[in-house]
């Protein structure tokens, strides 16, 4: 999956922050996140309902305003970006999301929800070089052009999330957040989409932030997999590595707690017992802590440091080296 | 005798313009202390089979134009509502997908399960909440919690609570639709653990629909796959994953991103789920089949028993049938 | 395409193309609704080609033929200036109903601007406009209609505005309410991640998809529009004679109601029946873009 790319960073994460102010007092979304991102890589955000992954990808691409720390794209501070200016970077961060049927105006056909972006932006000179456009585009996604007068409910979930993707490379971005793209798909036709996902990567040299819930197919399409947890981060590392060798106590129990279509392989399951705490006015200290089979008292207290504990390996956890026996 | 035997179900729903055939044809059986996965996609005809046994169709547009449901012996079928509002709660049970619709938002939790107990035991009040709380700490809730209402209550702890609802008159089938598929991994594998258990101490029998086999592999003891409104494969676990014989089933198992192993490319099924207005004929899944012959698409498939207890519904198989006989 | 749910079938209702053939044959199939657009073509159509059914001219006076009993010539008989009714009715229906199909457009455009802009752009604007339209919506429709009509004057343009601004207040918490369902809808953040602006928004996306509770209203406020046009030219507002309109020559009618009853009834009448008609229309429409899901 790593082959070569234009080895640059196209994307830089600094401390950002995303809080909501409810009738019940702050809910920290995202916490404190900060990573950097490779053109042409992918980069997986995985966790539960809560972990704020949904949020990250959307304060990235400005869809929500960040309440704390940067976004760098590509050199460039988009953090606080309005108007105009934040208009134009949408030709180069664009976003696909989860729910095909939701995230399309049901009174929009093929056609026109793939040609907003450019009717938008003014890209074709006539109605004729939209209309190419669009059917060029179609064809990049595996749509057949007959359907470009279809509405979207007429459509399956998989051809409804193809729109999707053809609209968001519309403008031709570099850098495109998929929110949970498959999720919603039934199993057959989320490997095609993945497969489309990944071909166009290659092709286009995207550079994608994949979030999703589901492991293992964010083990097949992600280089990098970042785990988060109540907005924190809890682990970050290569895809491989990530299965091969957990260091989070979350990351384990959330390994074993995946259903494996496969009898012949035992695993020991790591139940984690109780339930989430709250990410509303968090108290101090790792926020996996009431769950987690390892706590101690410092866990309670202070809130880990996000470490470098083995080469290309961050994991946020007091008590990582211990666990994994990792000074040994 | 099996504890539940549906023969020849056919289920289809009438509307103004068309009709949909939603179940066609299938046959199964099971045991006391069994449980059945049955597997499938969207439109396959699984929630549609668990309602039929239940009897919860809408009836019009649902219409069961064929076969029997035996249970005990019985064809439910032909029962009148008073004895099958008998049977649901008591004996049989169902459990659906989204907790937070199945619980009454008004209603307090022990109350609710204290109702399904007064409904099928004849004890006071007190007694039924008794019985309730009880059954809260089955499932791994303080019974003091009771009292509380369900918005109370997380996405696990509701599904939990449902649970506790399903199974306080000790019933002896479990309906489960896609009852975990709303929750968070770390709840589900939670969930599932604890339904494993409660199976084993009450011996009860489950019917588990989902699509996800993973799931099927720790909870089930038979498989069958549907595929438009077909069983088109049927086998217990070692049968269906480890010998793997209908194209479809393949093909479910070449779609699935493996955590064991690394592909480059995954190899979905081509096209699309059938309309189950329109139906193909011949073999339904013929249109996407990479093995597809001529005989596919004009011929049903019968149901072969290609090793005992192991039944694949594929011309595929027609030969070594012919060779054993 | 697989429709097994009622939520497949309740989406697929959800499109201009797709709803309006659906309700189109719903409509159909809605007997008292075809009889009321029956009803109602004939009203209106005969309204339009007054000239051409009556020779006679709706202002001309023969006061020796005043009060004249019912016949071929008269079928509504005559008033107290001999002006044939029936002619004036003809005419009449005219004024009325274009009055009643203005002010009812007009006030649909105005609570569409205010109620979607209030609901999408929120913050105080929308405090402050939806208070105003608190207060205006505690005002009965035909108060509020008369009391701008006594502010402003009388005569078909103000009448127009009267009605309306009577009409303004309850549109405006429709639209108001229907935007609120759509904002929080995902494929406006869609639009939005695309580089699309809120006005944009507003326009492609919000309205198309609020249409349907908004052609409810108007079909139902068009029978309040012609009875509130009547009603304020039967209270001497509205519209002055020697223009006729059906609310004027009732009021006129009115003291004649003893001795001469067709004045009076057969303005009544057709009024009655016009309002009939379009509310059978309007039961009909609501009926046929309902998304029911039983058949």
């Amino acid at each position: 999956m790593a082959e070569q790319r234009n080895d640059r960073d196209l994307l830089e994460i600094k401390n950002l922050k995303k809080y909501f102010t409810t009738n019940r007092g702050v809910l920290h979304a995202v916490d404190d996140v900060s990573f950097t991102l490779r053109q042409g890589r992918t980069l997986g955000v995985v966790g539960e309902s809560g972990c704020g992954k949904s949020t990250l990808g959307k304060t990235i691409l400005g869809l929500l305003d960040a309440t704390d720390g940067s976004v760098i794209f590509d050199g460039e501070d988009v953090t606080h970006l309005k108007g105009r200016a934040w208009k134009e970077k949408r030709k180069s961060m664009q976003m696909i999301f989860q729910d095909p049927m939701a995230s399309l105006d049901p009174r929009y056909t093929v056609m026109t929800l793939i040609a907003e972006p450019l009717k938008i932006f003014g890209v074709c000179r006539s109605k004729i070089e939209l209309e190419e456009k669009v059917r060029e585009l179609m064809q990049t996604v595996g749509l057949d052009e007959h359907l470009a007068n279809r509405f979207p409910h007429e459509l399956d979930g998989g051809r409804r999330q193809r729109i999707g993707i053809a609209r968001a490379l519309a403008l031709d971005p570099r850098f495109i957040v998929c929110d949970e793209p498959v999720s919603a798909l039934d199993v057959s036709i989320q490997a095609q989409v993945l497969n489309l996902l990944q071909d166009l990567q290659v092709e286009k040299n995207l550079t994608y932030i994949f979030v999703t819930h589901n492991m293992s197919v964010v083990k097949h399409i992600s280089d990098n997999i970042l785990v988060m947890y109540l907005g924190c981060m809890a682990e970050m590392c290569q895809s491989k590595e990530l299965f091969r060798k957990p260091l989070h106590p979350y990351t384990k129990g959330l390994l074993s707690a995946i259903p494996i279509p496969d009898i012949t392989v035992k695993r020991e399951r790591i139940i984690m017992t109780g339930e989430l705490s709250s990410p509303i006015n968090p108290k101090p200290g790792c926020r996996f802590a009431s769950r987690c089979p390892y706590t101690k008292d410092i866990c309670t207290k202070e809130t880990p440091a996000w470490k470098e504990e083995l080469p290309d390996h961050f994991v946020a956890c007091h008590c990582c080296r211990e666990i994994n026996q990792l000074d040994k | 005798m099996s504890l539940l035997e549906i023969n020849n179900l056919e289920v289809q729903y009438v509307m103004t313009d068309e009709t949909i055939h939603a179940v066609n044809n299938i046959s199964f059986s099971l045991e006391k202390g069994e449980c059945l996965g049955l597997v499938g996609e969207t439109g396959a005809g699984k929630t549609t089979t668990a309602l039929s046994i239940l009897r919860l169709l809408a009836s019009p547009p649902a219409k069961t134009v064929n076969g029997e449901i035996l249970y005990k012996g019985q064809d439910i079928l032909k029962l009148r509502e008073k004895e099958m509002r008998e049977i649901r709660g008591d004996e049989i049970t169902m459990i659906f997908q989204d907790p937070m619709t199945s619980l009454n938002p008004v209603k307090r939790v022990g109350d609710q399960i204290a109702e399904v107990i007064m409904q099928h035991r004849h004890c006071s009040k007190t007694e039924a909440f008794r019985l309730a709380c009880d059954m809260l700490n089955q499932v791994g809730i303080r019974d003091e919690r009771a009292t509380e209402f369900p918005h109370q209550f997380s996405g696990g702890m509701k599904q939990r609570v449902v649970i506790a609802m399903a199974l306080a008159c000790q019933p002896n089938l479990l309906l489960a639709d896609e009852p975990t598929t709303a929750l968070d991994v770390t709840i589900q594998a939670q969930v599932v653990e604890m339904m494993i258990a409660l199976r084993k101490q009450y011996q009860m029998s489950m019917i588990f629909i989902t699509h996800d086999l993973g799931l099927v592999a720790d909870i089930c003891d038979k498989v069958a796959i549907m595929y438009a409104g077909e069983i088109v494969e049927y086998g217990n676990l070692e049968d269906i994953y480890l010998r793997t014989s209908h194209p479809y089933t393949v093909g479910l198992f070449g779609s699935i991103p493996s955590l064991s192993k690394d592909v480059d490319r995954l190899s979905p099924i081509q096209g699309l789920p059938p309309n189950p207005a329109k139906l193909p004929t011949g073999c339904k899944f013929h249109t996407r089949c990479e093995r597809a012959s001529e005989k596919c698409s004009c011929d049903e498939p019968l149901f072969h028993e290609i090793e005992p207890g192991h039944f694949v519904r594929c011309h595929l198989f027609d030969q070594e049938e012919h060779d054993d006989g | 395409m697989m429709e097994t749910t009622a939520l497949d079938r309740k989406k697929r209702l959800n499109t201009t193309s797709g709803q309006f053939r659906i309700a189109l044959r719903q409509f159909r199939r809605n007997k008292i609704a075809v009889v009321g657009i029956i009803i109602f073509l004939i009203i209106v159509l005969s309204c339009v080609f007054a000239d051409k059914i009556s020779a006679y001219d709706y202002a001309a006076q023969d006061i020796r033929n005043k009060f004249a009993p019912l016949s071929m010539e008269h079928p509504f008989g005559t008033d107290q200036f001999g002006r044939d009714v029936f002619t004036r009715m003809l005419y009449g229906g005219r004024i009325s109903l274009v009055v009643a199909f203005s002010a009812v457009l007009l006030s649909a455009a105005v609570a569409v601007l205010l109620g979607t802009t209030a609901a999408f752009f929120g913050k105080a604007y929308e405090m402050i406009v939806m208070r105003i339209i608190d207060i205006l919506q505690s005002i009965p429709g035909l108060l509020l209609a008369a009391a701008v009509s006594t502010a402003i004057g009388t005569g078909i343009q103000n009448s127009i505005i009267a009605i309306a601004i009577g009409q303004l207040a309850n549109t405006t918490r429709l639209m108001y309410s229907a935007t609120l369902t759509v904002k929080n809808q995902e494929y406006l953040e869609a639009a939005r991640a695309c580089g699309a602006s809120k006005t944009r928004i507003i326009f492609h996306h919000v309205i198309k998809n609020i249409l349907a509770p908004l052609i409810v209203q108007v079909t139902s406020r068009l029978g309040s529009g012609i009875t509130q046009i009547a009603s304020l030219s039967f209270l001497g507002l509205g519209v002055m004679p020697p223009t006729p309109e059906w609310g004027s020559i009732l009021n006129a009618g009115k003291q004649y109601m003893r001795s001469y009853w067709p004045l009076v009834t057969f303005p009544g009448l057709v009024i009655a029946l016009t309002l009939i008609s379009v509310s059978f229309i309007g039961d009909g429409i609501r009926d046929a873009v309902d998304p029911r899901l039983k058949r």
